[in-house]
């Protein structure tokens, strides 16, 4: 009979291993999940994790992993603040596409302006001033009505994707599209444009900008007041309120630090990668950037490696799509085991398994 | 093009049946203390499973059965890694509704293209030749007549039974309810199971009847509609009813409006089941949730 007995200690072992494990575990449920649809098992996992990274065109994978992973840590390092709090930001997705839509018009509103210097700053601040406006919807609404952050910032999420195929066809829609819908490309307008700043390297201002919020989330969790408060917040509301922590401030701090980077992870998107404003641009990311945060443990540096291995799984599918045929779908269900592997590994880090031979109950 | 009254009121029942299903499900669920926040992921399974089901087996009623199995599937694996592997019951919902989506998707994949099986009509007999109501009430599909049976039912079983009596006292508090000699995790097994066979219901009446086509992301936030009304019906069935027939109207509504052809953009209106469930959880909701909802039990000794 198996029995879980409570660690008077979280595991420190299991803290980082259980990721790992999950990683593991989550490789031979894929396996096994693209052996069912027919494809070779072995094949699909070396083309997915082994040769992005270091197969023969790594040269052209390297720079797109980077890209993909700069939103991905973005978002995830903003939700990290919350989820330690137990403030749940589920629609980081609205923030993202809210954050484009408000970098974009700004950009276009200039257009065909020369005038790089004013312009970049601007559009970087309308894209976090739109994440932060769509994430104090639910704040506030939890602050002074007490309605469930969850549903509110979910819901947002479907209105900003109406909102965006609204916008992509009527007031940012290209004058000199043919009427295609989409807006103007903001990558052939260099005062807005957010290319790569090493020919070849995949580093924009996206990258440099997600590095830095690893750097200095790191140092508010571990050094500032902020950090401190969150994790109490988190670990023992009662004790938080002992100790004088306003909880209010705290959902405000950290739903709005998550929708400012959710923005602007959404203006560099928009700037660069995808280019325009399209009713295709949701690309997922603030949904899977949740998964990353639970991978990262919450933790920045965590979060980074989480952030590279989840732009993989996006990369290396898109390799395995066409290679192999693979579903694209089939890399949606490869995250959601992730997650799923992830947490269940994680009863080991706050539980130890005995057997005993007693009835069990 | 007119607004027909008495075709709008129908349509507002259809519109609500799959909300309905899922929130009744998801009472149950929170009622027994468990949150489960992958009604869109177990929705979403049970339209592509009933659709699937239907199509192979050119039967309304498989169909409507594999859903209901396909939703209690998804909903088991959830129950396992909350029960027994003591995961967070927010974090592990959300992974059912990421897993359930890209499940959908991936199974879904080839049947884009199909028709559909027609689920027939059932008037009732003397009820439906009653003028106006009897076509907005009584000309439906089983499924529609089910939703309201299960409404009625989980109301006796919760206000009368004793083991409805037993849920909702490991709902309120778990430690105390296992001290007595209860199963928690049996009892949360179950009414998770049936959280999710509901659900499944609730998605292939969308793929099924409401669209009825297979389409990515069909349920299109349904599931997360259908967890707002839990709220907002301080987890009472019968608030259920008013509350999911009031989302259908919006929804009903607003197509009806965008059929018209009338000056409001088709975006706003689109928009308005969302905003229209924003403004009634800040509103309207309130009641007291179940003590021990959300919470991890793990049996000390």
């Amino acid at each position: 009979m198996l029995r879980l007995e409570r660690r008077r200690q979280p595991s420190n072992l299991w803290r980082w291993g259980a990721p790992m494990a999950a990683v593991v575990l989550t490789m031979v449920l894929g396996a096994l999940l693209f052996w069912m649809i027919g494809r070779d098992p072995f094949l699909a996992i070396k083309t997915i994790f082994w040769d992005p990274v270091f197969g023969e065109f790594a040269f052209y994978y390297r720079p797109e992993l980077i890209k993909k992973a700069a939103p991905l840590i973005m978002i995830a390092i903003g939700l990290s603040f919350g989820f330690r709090a137990g403030i749940w930001n589920i629609g980081a997705e609205g923030q993202y596409i809210i954050g484009a839509i408000c970098g974009a018009s700004v950009a276009l509103a200039f257009y065909p302006m020369a005038a790089r210097w004013m312009i970049f700053p601007l559009m970087i601040m309308a894209g976090i001033l739109g994440g932060v406006v769509w994430a104090m919807i639910p704040a506030l609404l939890r602050v002074y009505f007490k309605t469930n952050e969850i549903l509110v910032s979910l819901m947002l999420v479907y209105v900003a994707e109406v909102l965006v195929k609204a916008f992509a066809v009527g007031l940012l829609r290209n004058p000199e599209g043919r009427g295609f819908p989409g807006s103007r490309n903001l990558t052939q307008y260099p005062s807005a444009a957010n290319l790569e700043l090493f020919a070849g390297t995949g580093i924009h201002w996206g990258v440099i900008t997600a590095v830095l919020s690893v750097g200095l989330a790191y140092v508010v969790i571990t050094r500032h007041r902020f950090g401190f408060d969150v994790q109490l917040a988190g670990q023992s509301p009662r004790a938080a309120a002992f100790a004088g922590v306003n909880t209010n401030w705290l959902v405000i701090g950290c739903m709005g630090l998550s929708g400012g980077l959710s923005g602007l992870a959404g203006l560099f998107e928009v700037a660069g990668p995808s280019g325009q404003i399209l009713g295709s641009f949701p690309a997922f990311y603030g949904f899977t950037a949740i998964i990353v945060a639970f991978l990262g443990r919450l933790h920045p540096v965590g979060i980074l490696l989480a952030g590279l291995l989840m732009a993989l799984t996006y990369i290396g599918g898109d390799a395995a799509q066409s290679a192999m045929n693979l579903p694209s779908a089939a890399i949606k269900v490869f995250q959601g085991m992730l997650l799923f592997s992830l947490l269940s590994v994680d009863v080991l880090t706050n539980y130890r398994v005995r057997f005993t031979w007693a009835k069990g109950d | 093009m007119d607004i027909n009254p008495v075709l709008l009121l129908a349509a507002v029942i259809v519109a609500s049946t799959p909300i309905l299903l899922a929130a009744i499900g998801e009472l149950v669920v929170e009622r027994a203390g468990v949150l489960n926040l992958g009604v869109e992921g177990m929705m979403i399974t049970g339209a592509v499973c009933g659709y699937i089901a239907a199509h192979e087996t050119s039967s309304a009623t498989l169909g409507f059965a594999g859903a209901a199995l396909g939703g209690a599937g998804v909903a088991a694996l959830f129950a396992f890694l909350t029960l027994v592997l003591l995961t967070n019951q927010v974090a592990t919902g959300l992974a059912l509704t990421l897993f359930g989506l890209g499940l959908a998707a991936m199974v879904g994949q080839g049947y884009a293209t199909t028709t559909v099986v027609s689920v027939p009509k059932l008037p009732i007999p003397g009820l439906s030749d009653i003028p106006g109501l009897g076509r907005i009430f009584f000309t439906h599909d089983a499924i529609v007549y089910l939703s309201i049976v299960l409404v009625l039912a989980v109301w006796g079983f919760l206000r009368f039974s004793r083991n409805g009596l037993i849920l909702r006292a490991i709902g309120e508090n778990h430690e105390a309810a296992h001290a007595l000699g209860y199963h928690v995790r049996r009892v949360r097994f179950f009414a998770l199971l049936f959280g999710g066979a509901c659900a499944g219901l609730g998605g292939a009446y969308i793929s099924l009847v409401r669209v009825p086509q297979w389409v990515d992301n069909i349920t299109s936030g349904a599931g997360w509609i259908a967890l707002a009304i839990v709220a907002f019906a301080s987890w009472k069935p019968g608030r259920l009813v008013t509350g999911a027939y009031l989302f259908g109207g919006v929804t009903a509504l607003q197509l009806n409006i965008q059929a018209t052809g009338l000056a409001i953009p088709v975006e706003y209106l689109s928009m308005s089941p969302y905003i229209a469930t924003i403004l009634v959880l800040v509103l309207l909701s309130g009641g007291r949730a179940p003590g021990s909802l959300g919470k991890t039990f793990h049996a000390s000794r």
